[in-house]
């Protein structure tokens, strides 16, 4: 089976979909030349109408994509910078989100936001690494986070077909992932529902995007020590899939969740809100977090010490199978 | 007829206010509304020059402008009281009527906001291949938000079909203008290369004459136009203000500032019986649409969340 790579797929739904639907257009900064590959073929296959080079001026061209939105297109916007999303928090929760409720239903904002390259970037500190997925949830906007190429892309594709605005994280630390593929297999996969990355009976572990990665590593490592650990991978931020959950924790009855975030109402602490409110816990969960306002420091070893890795997540799966807080 | 249209529209305007804050004193209006009273003629003549396709854009003092797009005053009246048949059935408010129906994209309580929503907006159009030119309300007080000079560059640069219409009236709620731009306002747009206009907005038939000339030149594929129409505002920026009176306006500047009233300047140019039919005709107008707005349905709590996704959110 040929090999897909992560931002590959991605890559290759924007085309897909560009080819299939003349009302999709990506725009956003050197999207023309491709400098993060995203577009990477697709100014040369659709036009400079379809593949459009902005400015740097990220507030003016996320409202302008509201705008193409509301006048019947579908823009799909790349940002180069995950902190760029501060940036345009206003157009994305305060505009396109609030269009419809606020129009009383008539008309509808379909854009899609593509930041790839989120979370940390290893060297690129304090302003480059960001991962405020959360905060999109908070408000409620769609927020997607996938850990596969398969799911990447039909992640991408579901979020560009959806009817509202989409947020799309590409952790940097998932981009170079390659899996075997079949590529008449990749469909859409829709928003909201969640997937079992490995099957396991004794702790629930909730990971996303290249948090996979630690967890299935994690769940290996253990199993040698027969401790049997499922990964649940919700892939949607908001809406969550609760109910998914739930069934994954009623098998096991415990549950750690690893999050990208800081911990402070981050989407860790939602997971544990929702377990107080619903699931019954042989044991307190647990959450392994970024550290409360983390400012991401430049040197690799500290960037990596407030990143929620593997060792913390070991002691918190120790933690809850031994019932301790 | 071009004469009684324009100055049916502003008396339309007018009295549409005076009633509306007669209803924020009453407590039909919560939350109070942002008067249009002395700008009328820049709703009325910037809307005159355009087609029923066309679309606008519009801003926390918007009631003008939707009104003067053909919105029903009586549906905008009961989005005023919240109402189920209210435009925006109840959902929006006094900042946020939209009909798309109209091509009113929404008026946006956010200053500087819509420019850019316009921009986009007037550019998707065109690239569907429709002839269609949006044109984008603001105030004085959006020229110093970045977002908004950002769009003029856009629009420049790809040659869309938007109007940019600027209603100075001389203050941003009480920061004056002199105080707030630097340079000028149309110097800012000619910097980015797009022709400026100052126009006299207490006179419907010269802002007509001015956006027919920026709408033509942009349905011609020239690209964008600058209008800054001077005005005056002639009651508060908020009705809040009737209640804790600022101190920014002198009289004497206040009496000025009103002395040139739209309603007056196109007024004198109908016959006194025309003149009194229209504002007859207004009143009957008017006083139907209160007893529909007062009649609509106060929406159901249980759908306050209504209209929140286009698309059925999952696991709700
Ligand atoms: C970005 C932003 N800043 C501040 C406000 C609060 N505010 C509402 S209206 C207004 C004044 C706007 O002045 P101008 O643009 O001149 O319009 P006018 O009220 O004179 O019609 C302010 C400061 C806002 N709504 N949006
Ligand atoms: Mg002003």
């Amino acid at each position: 089976m040929p090999k897909l790579s992560y931002l590959k797929a991605l890559n290759r739904a924007l085309g897909d979909e560009l080819a299939a639907d003349e009302s999709v257009f990506v725009l956003g900064e050197d999207v023309r030349v491709a400098a993060s590959n995203l577009t990477a073929g697709l100014f040369d296959r659709f036009g400079p109408e379809r593949v459009l080079d902005t400015p740097l001026s990220e507030q003016a061209f996320t409202n302008f994509a509201t705008g193409a939105a509301l006048a019947g297109l579908r823009p799909v916007i790349e940002f180069q910078i995950p902190s760029l999303l501060f940036l345009v928090f206003e157009q994305i929760a305060n505009q396109a989100h609030k269009f419809s409720l606020m129009t009383g239903g008539q008309c509808q904002v379909p854009v899609t936001y593509v930041v790839p390259g989120s979370g940390s970037r290893t060297g690129w500190a304090g302003q480059h690494s960001d991962h405020p997925y959360s905060l999109f949830a908070h408000v409620g906007v769609k927020t997607v986070v996938p850990s596969s190429p398969a799911d990447a892309y039909g992640l991408l594709l579901s979020a560009i077909r959806d009817n509202d605005p989409v947020v799309l994280f590409a952790p940097a630390g998932a981009l170079g992932i390659r899996d075997d593929v079949d590529y008449a297999s990749l469909q859409p996969v829709p928003l909201g529902v969640g997937r079992i990355v490995r099957e396991g009976a004794d702790v629930t572990v909730v990971a996303l995007g290249h948090l996979v990665q630690d967890a299935l590593a994690a769940a290996d490592e253990l199993a040698g020590q027969g401790i049997s650990v499922e990964v649940f991978d919700p892939r949607t931020v908001y809406p969550l899939d609760v109910d998914g959950l739930a069934a994954s924790v009623a098998r096991t009855r415990r549950l750690v969740v690893i999050d990208d975030s800081n911990r402070t109402s981050g989407f860790g602490a939602e997971v544990l809100a929702v377990a107080a409110e619903r699931f019954d816990l042989d044991a307190p969960p647990r959450r392994v977090t970024r550290p409360d306002g983390a400012v991401l420091p430049f040197a690799p070893a500290l960037d990596r010490a407030v990143q929620p890795g593997r060792d913390h997540l070991l002691a918190a799966i120790h933690g809850v199978l031994e019932g301790k807080r | 007829m071009t004469a009684e249209h324009l100055y049916r529209t502003v008396r339309l305007i007018r009295r549409f206010e005076e009633r509306a804050m007669d209803f924020v004193r009453s407590g039909e209006i919560v939350g109070g509304i942002h008067p249009y009273v002395g700008q009328e003629a820049i709703a009325a003549g910037v809307c005159a020059a355009l087609r029923p396709d066309d679309v606008i854009t519009s801003t926390h003092r918007g009631h003008g402008h939707v009104l003067a797009k053909g919105v029903d005053p009586a549906r905008m009246l009961a989005e005023l009281m919240g109402r189920e048949n209210g435009l925006n059935r109840g959902r929006g408010g006094s900042m946020h009527a939209a009909d798309f129906g109209l091509g009113i994209l929404g008026a946006n309580a956010i200053v500087g906001a819509a420019g850019s929503i316009a921009t986009g907006a007037a550019w998707a159009y065109q690239r569907q291949g429709k002839d269609v030119v949006a044109v984008s309300f603001f105030g004085d007080g959006a020229m110093n938000e970045g977002m908004l000079l950002e769009a003029f560059n856009l629009a420049v640069l790809w040659r869309v079909p938007v109007v940019f219409v600027c209603e100075n009236n001389g203050y941003a709620t009480t920061m004056p203008v002199r105080s707030a731009v630097a340079g000028s306002i149309t110097g800012r747009a000619r910097a980015f290369g797009m022709p400026a206009f100052t126009v006299d907005g207490q006179d419907p038939e010269k802002v007509l004459a001015a956006t027919t000339a920026a709408v033509s030149r942009a349905r011609s594929g020239r690209g964008p136009t600058f209008l800054e129409c001077t005005t005056y505002r002639f009651d508060a920026h908020h009705t809040f203000e009737h209640r804790a009176r600022l101190n920014y306006r002198s009289t004497e500047e206040l009496s000025t500032g009103r002395s040139r009233d739209p309603v007056e300047i196109q007024g004198e140019r109908l016959a006194a019986d025309v003149r009194a039919a229209v504002d007859a005709e207004i009143e009957a107008l008017l006083d139907a649409a209160a007893g529909v707005a007062l009649g609509g349905a106060h929406p159901d709590p249980a759908a306050a969340l209504e209209f929140l996704y286009a698309s059925p959110e999952v696991n709700r």
